[in-house]
């Protein structure tokens, strides 16, 4: 069972929909107990981090999110929310990754947000398994984490190139929307869940 | 780099999937989730369902259909028509949309946009602005460029842009149907001005046009209706000879 953490944030459909298609089992819950149980977690959202950040401590699950010891998987805002810190609302985040999300910088000819397919690269560990450098995958945000030691896939967008995906331990996020990113983000959620 | 997009537009009456010229003369050409999922699989970037229903019932399936769109397909999709209210744009997301784009009811209300976005976040707000030139100034229109406006069009995508919408829906209601290329000029002006994307819409008629509005109209995106449903141009020889011309697409 897989669970994806539901604290009033957004586009959890598209999630539920990609999780179907797939033809996994899957459960929205804020269930502490439910999430505690369940094979995978995974952490949707979007719209804006402080907003979500928020609502999380008001579920009361951060906590709970940290203590897991299974797979899970922040999405786009979710995965943010991983981070130490987002300079939207100037949030402090769960800091399970040792990363600062930041805003792009304005750049001559370049648009923000940064919406769209763009490709992926220095792709490390098995959630990438079977992905090619180069791939492309679908993007839509203003914010961006940083290049750590947790960056598992980069994206170059003007001038910035910034973590496309994040891992440490158990804990794994992309910034991109492997949901809405055809048949390679299909491959990708198809990874995740068989970690 | 971020690829340029291409975006077929369906507009969509009870359920079904038609087109016309000038918003008249409508054609049914074919059902919308199996539309969706052929062109997902051609290479479409993303996809664009515009409810033209008139009545309450139509409405009632639009909400209803996007719930199966997003079950289906699996590249992101805005829905759009008729959005007045923030209950309508949550409704919508609610089904599944990955965006809604909102045009004359923003005009109407402009304080609609910055509702929405700061709410569910810019990347969710696609503005529609329908324009066209009148006695030499771009003129935004409503209710499917039948009825002129006060408003200006670059200076209403640059309010727009500060009220949260994260795209700019650009429609030349003097190109749209004719087939004839976009208005590449007015859209060159706007990606200048604007820091948020811009998609291109009215006039496509062939992979030059295309090409031409991603080049010299400087569009994140090319958004086309008939030459994709009636099959005139394929989506992947399309990119084929975009990437030929070396604009970056997503092959």
């Amino acid at each position: 069972m897989i669970a994806i953490i539901d604290y009033a944030c957004g586009n959890i459909e598209s999630v539920r929909s990609a999780l179907g298609r797939l033809g996994c089992e899957y459960e929205l819950t804020a269930d502490p107990a439910r999430i505690s149980a369940a094979d995978k977690v995974l952490l949707p959202g979007v719209g804006n981090a402080a907003e979500a950040m928020q609502h999380l401590r008001e579920s009361g699950l951060t906590e709970v999110i940290r203590g897991l010891r299974k797979p899970v998987l922040g999405i786009c805002v979710g995965m943010q929310l991983m981070c130490l810190t987002s300079e939207e609302g100037l949030t402090e985040g769960m800091g399970l990754f040792d990363c600062r999300v930041r805003r792009f910088l304005p750049e001559e000819g370049i648009k923000v947000p940064h919406m769209g397919w763009n490709t992926i690269g220095n792709l490390e560990g098995k959630l990438f398994k079977g992905i090619p450098e180069g791939a492309f995958v679908y993007f839509v945000h203003s914010f961006r984490p940083d290049l750590c030691c947790d960056t598992i896939a980069t994206c170059r967008h003007g001038s910035t190139l910034f973590s496309a995906a994040l891992k440490y331990e158990n804990f794994y996020g992309t910034q991109f929307h492997p949901e809405k990113s055809g048949g390679t983000g299909a491959q990708i959620l198809q990874n995740f869940l068989a970690l | 780099m971020v690829a340029k997009r291409i975006i077929p537009c369906l507009d969509v009456k009870d359920g079904k999937v038609v087109k016309g010229i000038h918003f008249v003369d409508l054609k049914e050409v074919g059902d919308a989730i199996e539309m969706g999922v052929a062109y997902a699989r051609e290479g479409a970037d993303e996809l664009v369902y515009l409810d033209i229903s008139a009545s309450r019932e139509g409405r009632g399936t639009f909400v209803d259909l996007v719930g199966r769109i997003a079950l289906g397909i699996d590249i992101p999709f805005t829905v759009g028509g008729g959005i007045s209210s923030l209950e309508d744009a949550s409704r919508l997301l609610d089904a599944g949309a990955d965006k809604i784009s909102i045009n004359s009811a923003a005009v109407a209300h402009p304080e609609l946009i910055t509702r929405i976005a700061s709410k569910y976040g810019s990347q969710f707000v696609v503005c529609a602005i329908d324009a066209r030139c009148i006695d030499g100034t771009w003129r935004v229109t409503t209710h499917g460029g039948t009825r002129p406006t006060e408003r200006e069009l670059f200076s209403w995508a640059r309010e727009a842009q500060e009220r949260g919408a994260g795209e700019i829906l650009f429609t030349s209601m003097d190109h749209d149907g004719t087939r004839s290329g976009y208005a590449c000029e007015q859209l060159a002006r706007l990606s200048e001005e604007l820091s948020i994307p811009v998609i291109a819409s009215g006039g496509a008629g062939s992979i030059a046009h295309i090409a031409d509005v991603l080049t010299r109209g400087r569009a994140d995106a090319a958004l086309a209706a008939s030459i994709f449903h009636y099959g005139q141009i394929r989506i992947p020889e399309l990119k084929k000879e975009l990437q030929a011309q070396g604009i970056n697409v997503r092959i």
